[in-house]
């Protein structure tokens, strides 16, 4: 049987994610599961689990391309790039135009500018802090005994949100502490949580042409898309489609442009 | 580990010599009690110590030394427990922590060594930081030797007349101070002597620094922090001379010889900022690895004094310590940028912000971005320090650089 089809595996600091398509960049299968320790190990599991999601046969999968902070582990890959590259391709084969990619992820936050061809212009990351990742938020709800899944209803069931204002992760959590005590709700506090995570990506870096989000984060909660567009005063801001998978989805690209 | 891929010149060996000789030569001053001994900031006055009979130590050299050795983290702490915050100036922290603990890195790579050389006078220049006068104070009152020094003008634009001549002023202040601690007088002729050769030596380093110019190049930012040591603790002296004259050989030869410090060479980078001495060599490992040769820096391009003339030694050691890179406005250091530009046709910037390092770390108040809008030209921010590692991500590092080079490759 011809290989007819392409795979990328990120391996991202939380989760590791596998996207295989055909030849026109349609999206066949997916797959999430966690990092864990073992990088190889999860990079198999998730390659397994995408092929069996889709139905799909091994020798199908001509070339592999593989990202994410764990990119070397994959044994099977073909080749590796990193996570700013596939985030763009991924993102700007379904927009393209001149974007700002702004990838919210586990223990890091990328923004990343593209122009009208595709071209990155500029790139950054956070600095070494988890405020405004995922992180931030899996702290909070550990100590509000909050399941992430509930998070985004919360938010959005928030009438007088509460401000927070410390950069810190440990801080915040003093500082919800206090909220607290004084009597605040907690769907106030979480999205003012989501607050915190907008402003701490937004000031990251400048912003311009359509926002499109991409990462776990915001697949899980989106209320994020549409407190950034409030922010960004009106400028257009989507979620990628399958966002938690847009840096393998453009792994997978990458592989079929090989 | 697979072997290193990196190139190594021969007078390598013989820098190794010259800074053996030169600690050496400290050591046993020391013991003696003579010659005198004064500590240096590493662009502060050396050539009036020098002409004034002193042998000089430059505490920034034996932090770096800690740095690369990778010790700094571990006595870091220990000043950070008794006041100093881990927010400043990592040199700093790490020399006072180990001084603490009664450690020297010199132990270790020079037999008989066993301290840093006390001193009989301490002198900074504050043009790089204040940090240095806290540090060179720390320790004048420790031993109860006199600390003297110049305050330095920041943010300079053109260098006017103004600024020499105060400079000027305050190292002939200084010359006089430094007569109570020698009991000699300073011997003009002398000085001139020592300016020249210290131009002499800059000169030299600067040619050195511009071998990288050559496609492709014959050494990169990497070996240039080596081989930057007696440009840095023996100018004004011909040890320094002769030294960059065997260099500058080698390296003709090897361009001669079409000699790549990259194998393969297909991006040329510039590196702003201070480097991290703890990962020097897996940082040359990466950028081989990808093909890029960081060609120039501010960092090592730090030690040409081109205004040294000893037909004027206080006016020309004025200019000379304050036309520094450091010393400047941005709007002085975009115009630098360009002139490296011109002389090393590089592809991108990589700019290290250094926790600990604000003076040398230009890409806090919007440099990067200009210089970009302006010229096109691309750059990466990389967080870390000079010394501390625990403010280091090496994995958000190396995704950073690997990107960038990425993002360059999308325009070749």
């Amino acid at each position: 049987m011809a290989a007819d089809l392409f795979a990328g595996i990120d391996v991202g600091s939380t989760t590791t994610k596998a996207a295989i398509i055909d030849r026109d960049g349609r999206l066949l299968a997916e797959a999430v599961d966690k990092s864990g320790y073992d990088f190889a190990g999860a990079a198999d599991r998730v390659f397994a689990a995408a092929l069996a999601a889709g139905n799909l046969e091994r020798q199908r999968v001509g070339k592999v391309v593989s990202t994410g902070y764990g990119r070397r582990n994959v044994a099977f890959a073909d080749e590796s790039r990193t996570e700013i590259f596939c985030h763009a391709t991924g993102a700007y084969f379904h927009f393209p135009e001149a974007l700002t990619i702004i990838d919210i992820g586990g223990q890091d936050n990328k923004i990343i500018r593209v122009n009208a061809q595709g071209e990155r212009e500029t790139f950054a990351m956070n600095r070494k802090c988890a405020a405004g990742t995922g992180a931030f938020i899996e702290e909070i709800a550990y100590r509000l005994g909050l399941e992430l899944g509930e998070l985004n209803a919360m938010a959005e069931k928030s009438e007088h949100e509460v401000s927070i204002g410390s950069f810190c992760t440990v801080f915040s959590c003093t500082e919800i502490l206090g909220l607290l005590r004084r009597g605040a709700k907690p769907e106030d506090i979480v999205k003012g949580v989501f607050r915190s995570v907008v402003k701490r990506v937004i000031e990251m870096d400048t912003i311009a042409g359509k926002v499109v989000l991409t990462g776990g984060v915001v697949a899980y909660n989106p209320i994020i898309a549409t407190m950034m567009a409030e922010m960004l005063d009106g400028q257009e801001v989507v979620i990628a489609p399958h966002p938690q998978v847009v840096g393998a989805f453009g792994a997978a690209l990458t592989a079929s442009r090989l | 580990m697979a072997e290193s891929k990196i190139k190594r010149l021969q007078t390598t060996k013989l820098m190794k010599k010259v800074m053996a000789d030169h600690f050496y030569e400290l050591d046993a001053a020391m013991k003696a009690g003579s010659p005198k001994i004064a500590w240096c900031t590493s662009v502060g006055p050396a050539e009036l110590l020098r002409a004034m009979g002193f042998l000089v130590y430059f505490p920034e050299n034996h932090a770096a030394i800690l740095g690369a050795t990778r010790l700094a983290t571990e006595y870091i702490p220990v000043a950070n427990a008794i006041g100093y915050s881990p927010e400043i100036c990592s040199y700093l922290t790490a020399d006072i922590g180990a001084y603490l603990k009664g450690f020297t890195p010199l132990s270790k790579a020079y037999e008989g060594i066993e301290s840093i050389p006390k001193p009989d006078v301490l002198v900074y220049n504050t043009n790089q930081c204040r940090d240095v006068k806290d540090w060179f104070e720390w320790y004048a009152k420790r031993w109860n030797v006199p600390c003297l020094g110049i305050e330095s003008y920041v943010n300079v634009g053109e260098v006017t007349e103004t600024h020499v001549a105060g400079i000027a002023g305050q190292m002939k202040k200084l010359a006089e101070d430094l007569t109570a601690v020698t009991g000699n007088r300073l011997d003009m002729d002398k000085l001139a002597e020592v300016v020249d050769m210290s131009r002499k030596c800059s000169d030299l380093w600067r040619d050195v620094l511009e071998m990288a110019a050559n496609k492709p190049t014959p050494l990169t930012f990497f070996d240039g922090t080596i081989h930057m040591g007696p440009a840095v603790v023996m100018r004004g002296t011909q040890v320094a001379i002769d030294y960059y004259e065997t260099l500058l050989d080698e390296l003709r030869q090897w361009v001669k010889d079409g000699v790549a410090a990259v194998e393969g060479e297909k991006y040329r980078v510039y590196w702003e900022g201070m480097p991290i001495w703890g990962k020097l060599r897996e940082n040359a490992e990466l950028f081989l690895r990808l093909k890029t040769a960081v060609v120039a820096s501010t960092y090592c391009n730090s030690w040409i004094f081109s205004a040294l003339d000893g037909k004027d030694p206080w006016n020309s050691m004025a200019r000379a310590y304050t036309e520094l890179f450091i010393v400047r406005d941005d709007d002085y250091k975009e115009e630098y940028f360009l002139k490296m530009k011109e002389i090393f046709d590089f592809d991108g910037i990589i700019f290290h912000d250094a926790r600990t390092c604000p003076n040398n770390s230009n890409c806090r108040y919007g440099l990067p971005q200009r210089f970009q809008e302006k010229t096109g030209v691309p750059f990466v921010t990389i967080d870390g320090d000079l010394n501390d590692l625990r403010c280091y991500s090496e994995e958000q590092a190396i995704t950073k650089i690997e990107a960038f080079i990425e993002q360059l490759g999308e325009r070749k």
